[in-house]
């Protein structure tokens, strides 16, 4: 699923050029449940901007899907992103002024399906997280826990080969963390794949398998057989 | 990404923020309103004046002859005392210009002189403007009297003190218009009014309304005007217009040698003059009014330029999930594009209101031709696509990451 080998992404501070990842090699396997740990300042929001085609890396190969994501033009992620990648966010950045389902159909509107195939995907995806009955409401009118539940609602919503999911919990109490934790549990185990992205090594320690960052670098990274092609 | 979608997106933008949306439309709804309402005026004002010439007979001919002799009637003609040529020594007799009457082509001759004087009722005193005829003067312009009788010839021939009235100058000094047999003081002197002119309404140069009508051989003496600058003719039909004038361009050349003394207008020629001066009047409020607009747009834009950076966050969130550059830069510019439109639209209706209501109070039959609402609404989508391309492209520039960090 994702094969990244010598991936580098250098920021300008001033006169000074810090490399945010300095050679990273990762190798995630469908299906699998992932956390990415590490604390702030280590790199690893500029790891998850490359694994979710949100930004392109300055070295390295990064192949995504069997596609290598290199030299793509704005448009062509986007593309990507739409129909490969589902986004959960601590923020939840829902948009406001639309009702839970009109948030859910987002993406799809964007993948030009048409609005009964819309209609009929956004109420499967919001049984699927539990919030049927509480499709037509704004985001203002719902909980921390159900934002975050119709965001991965959203997520599901274009049947993504990736959930990428950036500090899901963060933003929520420990109950309704754990609820969501569930939710991505039984998501695992429905067969798709998702890299979670967090700081929290209790978060962390709920997943299969946990890759460590610190100062731009994986502390467990994959074997040159598995990165290489 | 289906265009109804992200049309109906923009429409719930807009209704979202109705008060500010409707402030944006604002200027734009004006910059309409004032294009159509405007242009109507200046196309209403062409129509009455085109009404008014053709409504004097389409078989009008007027002479003005350049005089150097000027009396208080002022001169008759074009440019007064230019040139120092012999052209003052001729001096045109009343007997030979109504020699052109035996023209087979030419109906009716009247010398006209005019002036203002002022006129006295009783304790009510006004200017008005005083016009000596010819009897043949109520055939050549078509208006007769409503009331008591016109001048006549006897009147002429002996500078009878008599005069015919304009409705409006009678309602303003007698306070009606029964005033057949009363009489009015004009410069001091002494008249009887005998008739009340038939109404016309206002043209272009005042109305005959407010006017007085003397016998043309009184009027020059009380203008102490002694030389004939101005004749009015009429042709038998308008067919022999062209015939008429010639007679009576060749009667003057004869009488002057000179072109450049005299000049012979046909009620087409006039028209035109007319039309061209009323078509340069529209086009010139409309040209202002077309400011408006303009400053109405970049109010548009910007508004829009404010909700981009609102949205920042919005623009994040759909880059994020899959939004191409064109479909944000879609998104903003039919947002300001319905905006300008609908304001478009509103400025339409309610420049026929305020049209409805300004035919009351100018008097003036407004009419708003299809071209000039079609003008407007397409000239205000264009505003909309114009002022708000900027900001589309600002915000479908913003990249994913910083937008969606923005806070």
């Amino acid at each position: 699923m994702i094969r990244m080998h010598g991936i580098r992404k250098e920021y300008r501070m001033g006169e000074n050029v810090v490399a945010a990842l300095d050679g990273v090699d990762i190798h995630i396997k469908p299906h699998e449940f992932v956390s990415i740990i590490g604390p702030s300042g280590s790199g690893k929001s500029t790891l998850m901007n490359i694994i979710g085609c949100l930004d392109v890396a300055d070295e390295g190969v990064y192949l995504f899907d069997g596609q290598e994501i290199s030299d793509y033009t704005e448009d062509e992620l986007a593309s990507i992103r739409n129909h490969k990648i589902g986004f959960v966010f601590q923020q939840f950045n829902l948009l406001p002024k639309l009702t839970a389902r009109e948030n859910v159909e987002l993406p799809l509107i964007y993948q030009g399906m048409s609005a009964g195939k819309r209609r009929k995907r956004s109420e499967e995806v919001l049984g699927r997280v539990g919030l049927l009955e509480r499709m037509n409401h704004k985001p203002t009118e719902l909980s921390g826990g159900q934002q975050q539940r119709v965001a991965i609602a959203r997520a599901l919503a274009g049947s993504p080969s990736l959930i990428l999911a950036d500090e899901p919990t963060g933003n929520l109490d420990p109950m309704t963390g754990a609820e969501v934790m569930g939710l991505f549990h039984e998501l695992h185990e429905a067969g798709n794949t998702i890299v979670l992205i967090t700081h929290d090594a209790k978060i962390a320690a709920q997943t299969p398998r946990a890759i460590h960052i610190h100062d731009g670098r994986v502390l467990e990274p994959a074997t040159e057989s598995e990165v290489v092609i | 990404m289906q265009l109804m979608q992200t049309i109906s997106m923009a429409f719930k933008a807009i209704s979202g923020s109705k008060g500010r949306s409707f402030l944006t439309m604002l200027g734009v709804i004006i910059g309409v309103m004032s294009v159509i309402v405007l242009i109507a005026i200046g196309q209403g004002t062409t129509a009455s004046v085109t009404e008014s010439i053709s409504s004097m007979g389409t078989n009008l001919l007027t002479v003005n002859i350049q005089t150097r002799s000027v009396g208080r009637g002022g001169p008759g003609g074009w440019g007064g005392n230019s040139g120092g040529n012999a052209r003052g020594t001729v001096i045109l007799k009343l007997d030979e210009v109504l020699e052109l009457e035996n023209d087979e082509t030419i109906a009716y001759v009247s010398p006209t002189v005019s002036g203002s004087l002022t006129v006295k009722a009783g304790s009510t005193n006004t200017t008005a403007s005083v016009t000596g005829v010819l009897p043949a003067y109520a055939n050549i312009v078509n208006q007769g009297v409503q009331d008591g009788r016109y001048i006549i010839d006897a009147d002429v021939d002996n500078r009878s003190a008599v005069c015919v009235i304009g409705v409006d100058l009678a309602e303003d000094l007698f306070g009606n218009t029964n005033v057949v047999g009363n009489t009015v003081h004009i410069d001091g002197r002494k008249f009887r009014i005998v008739g009340v002119l038939e109404s016309k309404g206002t043209s272009m140069g005042g109305s005959s309304d407010d006017s007085l009508i003397l016998p043309f051989t009184l009027a020059q003496r009380m203008l102490e005007s002694t030389t004939i600058s101005s004749i009015y003719i009429s042709a038998v039909d308008s067919a022999s217009v062209d015939a008429a004038q010639e007679a009576v361009e060749s009667f003057l050349y004869k009488k002057y040698q000179n072109e450049s003394t005299y000049s012979v207008m046909n009620q087409t020629q006039m028209l035109e003059t007319a039309n061209e001066t009323a078509s340069t009047l529209s086009l010139m409020l409309g040209g202002i009014a077309g400011i408006s607009l303009l400053v109405g747009g970049i109010g548009i834009m910007n508004i829009m330029l404010v909700s981009v950076t609102e949205r920042t966050r919005e623009i994040g969130i759909r880059k994020a999930i899959g939004a191409k550059r064109s479909n944000i830069l879609l998104q903003f510019l039919i947002e300001s594009v319905v905006i300008s439109g609908m304001g478009g639209l509103l400025g339409l209706a309610g420049g026929m209101a305020l049209m409805h209501v300004l035919e009351d109070v100018l008097g003036m039959t407004l009419v708003m031709s299809l071209g000039v609402a079609e003008l407007a609404i397409g000239f205000s989508m264009a505003v909309g696509v114009i002022f708000g391309l900027y900001p589309a492209n600002k915000a479908s520039k913003l990249r994913p990451i910083e937008a969606l960090h923005y806070s």
